[in-house]
């Protein structure tokens, strides 16, 4: 054999365990979800459950109320999206295109506020929504998202700037209004800036933890990833059952990772804001 | 000419409209809460009744707080070794991500995966993966003959545990930022150093290495922000524990905020995170002249 093919095999085999190392968690979990209690505790571990117990994941409602869950992750990760997408491309476009007074500063006061951590304005955040009477209610996770992001802002304005003036002109000629311009001309031209930012709300809003946390209380109110952690705290609550729980929550986002990759890519190598 | 007047007087207008929802969010939820917290931290406040102004009181009882240095101290472990690790870590995957092979879109999913599964979901397999008397991990160790370690319920192993599983949950983020500093680097430098007789080692010590420093130098400053801020993984995993071997400033926060009602206080946990925050990164920026930019002038 010569160096340069047993270089190649060291290559695939440096590949093949690195890949396995990071998907042996995923395996674990699925392996694990459809094991009988007693054969999920056998040490040493069996990877092939035998028998395969399906029921594990019919068992779990008994426990939580996945669908519920998973409605209301739904829901609020859709007007999440919409309030992202729409105050961030309004605001985007205004600040590439509209000429109007005090505009670079106020795009600059914004640019800085970038680095202000979330938790120190979590407490007097708290606070308005307890003012408001929205604790306890989905409004408190999903009204703040109308009031834009700095990230998204950003990402739209960049992308804006990047757009020739031409085609404004010539809508303006025509009599239409800057409105008009932006939801019928800039917009559909957008689409690709919006579905990155669309994806990273996404995966923050549907993986987001915390807030939920603070803001929920009732059972029928949480989101997946709370509710889920919940559950596994539940004290008479078996290992497989929790697995299933886990599966069938990573379910909806790897689905949509696996046909849409190319935005999630996007969208993560322009930001690299995460954990 | 009134009609270009009234043109740019109706272009002000529209922009300011259009800017309005996300200052008006910035005004409350940025400008206002920061004010507000400053303010917070410097009262005792249940929530209940109003604010009780006690000057620097919060501040005096950080000082002799114990709970409160842990958690400071675990937090600067956790984001001492996670942020480099993660780094090295992604910087090796990326390399062999951008090599000719075959399948490479599919083991770049494959790495990738962790990095878009909830916290919660990972946190969980995790735990039971190192689980004492059922884990893997503990079964693979064991054929190399190492007794059954109590990975999270130990005081000195809990925080490397998670340090380790962060590092592989964030690996797939990284890589992936890596990578496409990786394919910007120009094809002719690689050229010209092998004309100069330049190795693997070579090219990627005199070529790679410089061309990505500032994709580095991007995710160490924004890996420092993002690890000092961690509160989930470690609430899911550990709770915090044993002994408040994993508790973190931010879950500090949390507890006293939402546990204990102590608003004013969890406040003031706040402030000294966010000038943690601010200070590392103005330290990280002050010392950042390893960073080539191509194109710079000096």
């Amino acid at each position: 054999m010569n160096p340069q093919r047993l270089r190649q095999i060291g290559i695939y085999a440096l590949v093949a365990c690195g890949g396995a190392l990071m998907i042996v968690p995923f395996l674990w979990m699925v392996s694990t979800s459809l094991k009988t209690t007693a054969q999920s505790m056998a040490f040493p571990p069996e990877w092939w459950p035998r028998p395969f117990i399906w029921e594990n994941y019919t068992q779990i409602y008994e426990y939580m109320p996945f669908f519920t869950f998973l409605f209301n992750s739904i829901k609020i990760t859709f007007f999440v999206l919409v309030g992202q997408l729409l105050t961030c491309s309004l605001a985007g476009y205004a600040f590439a295109k509209l000429r109007f007074p005090g505009r670079r500063a106020l795009f600059l006061i914004l640019l800085s506020t970038m680095m202000i951590p979330s938790q120190v304005t979590l407490i007097p955040v708290f606070i308005i929504m307890k003012f408001l009477g929205w604790i306890n209610t989905h409004y408190a996770l999903i009204v703040p998202a109308f009031f834009g992001s700095v990230f998204g802002t950003f990402l739209l304005r960049q992308f804006f700037l990047g757009l020739p003036n031409d085609l404004e002109d010539a809508a303006r000629i025509d009599g239409c209004s800057p409105f008009g311009i932006y939801w019928r001309i800039m917009l559909p031209l957008a689409k690709p800036s919006l579905a990155t930012l669309g994806i990273f709300t996404f995966m923050g809003t549907w993986n987001d933890f915390m807030r939920p946390l603070i803001y929920l209380s009732d059972m029928d109110k949480m989101t997946l990833p709370v509710g889920l952690a919940l559950l596994s705290n539940h004290q008479d609550i078996r290992i497989p059952l929790i697995m299933a729980g886990a599966v069938l929550s990573l379910l909806p986002i790897l689905v949509l990772y696996i046909f849409g990759q190319k935005y999630f890519v996007r969208g993560i190598a322009l930001t690299g804001m995460k954990g | 000419m009134p009609g270009r007047r009234k043109l740019i007087r109706e272009e002000s207008l529209y922009g300011w409209l259009f800017v309005a929802p996300h200052v008006l969010g910035l005004l409350i939820f940025t400008v206002g809460a920061i004010v507000a917290s400053g303010y917070l931290s410097l009262t005792k406040w249940d929530l209940f009744g109003a604010p009780q102004w006690i000057g620097l009181d919060n501040y005096r009882r950080l000082a002799d707080d114990e709970i409160f240095w842990k958690s400071l101290w675990n937090t600067v472990y956790y984001t001492g070794f996670r942020v480099p690790l993660s780094i090295l870590f992604s910087l090796i995957v990326a390399l062999m991500m951008n090599l000719k092979i075959r399948g490479i879109l599919w083991w770049r999913v494959v790495y990738f995966a962790p990095a878009v599964s909830s916290s919660v979901a990972i946190a969980l397999v995790w735990r039971w993966i190192y689980s004492k008397d059922f884990g893997i991990l503990n079964s693979m160790l064991s054929w190399f003959g190492v007794p059954a370690l109590n990975w999270l319920g130990s005081e000195e192993l809990a925080m490397p545990a998670v340090i380790v599983m962060s590092v592989w949950w964030s690996v797939g983020t990284n890589m992936v930022i890596y990578l496409a500093a990786l394919q910007g680097v120009p094809e002719q430098l690689y050229e010209a150093a092998e004309l100069d007789g330049a190795g693997v080692w070579g090219k990627f010590r005199h070529v790679t290495f410089p061309m990505i420093t500032p994709t580095t130098f991007f995710l160490l400053i924004l890996g420092t922000i993002g690890s000092l801020q961690i509160f989930d993984i470690f609430y899911v995993m550990t709770e915090g524990g044993p002994n408040f071997a994993t508790t973190s400033l931010v879950m500090y926060v949390f507890q006293n905020a939402f546990e204990y009602f102590e608003m004013g206080y969890a406040s003031a946990v706040a402030w000294v995170l966010f000038l943690l925050i601010l200070m590392l990164s103005l330290i990280q920026l002050r010392f950042s002249r390893w960073v080539h930019y191509e194109g710079e002038r000096k």
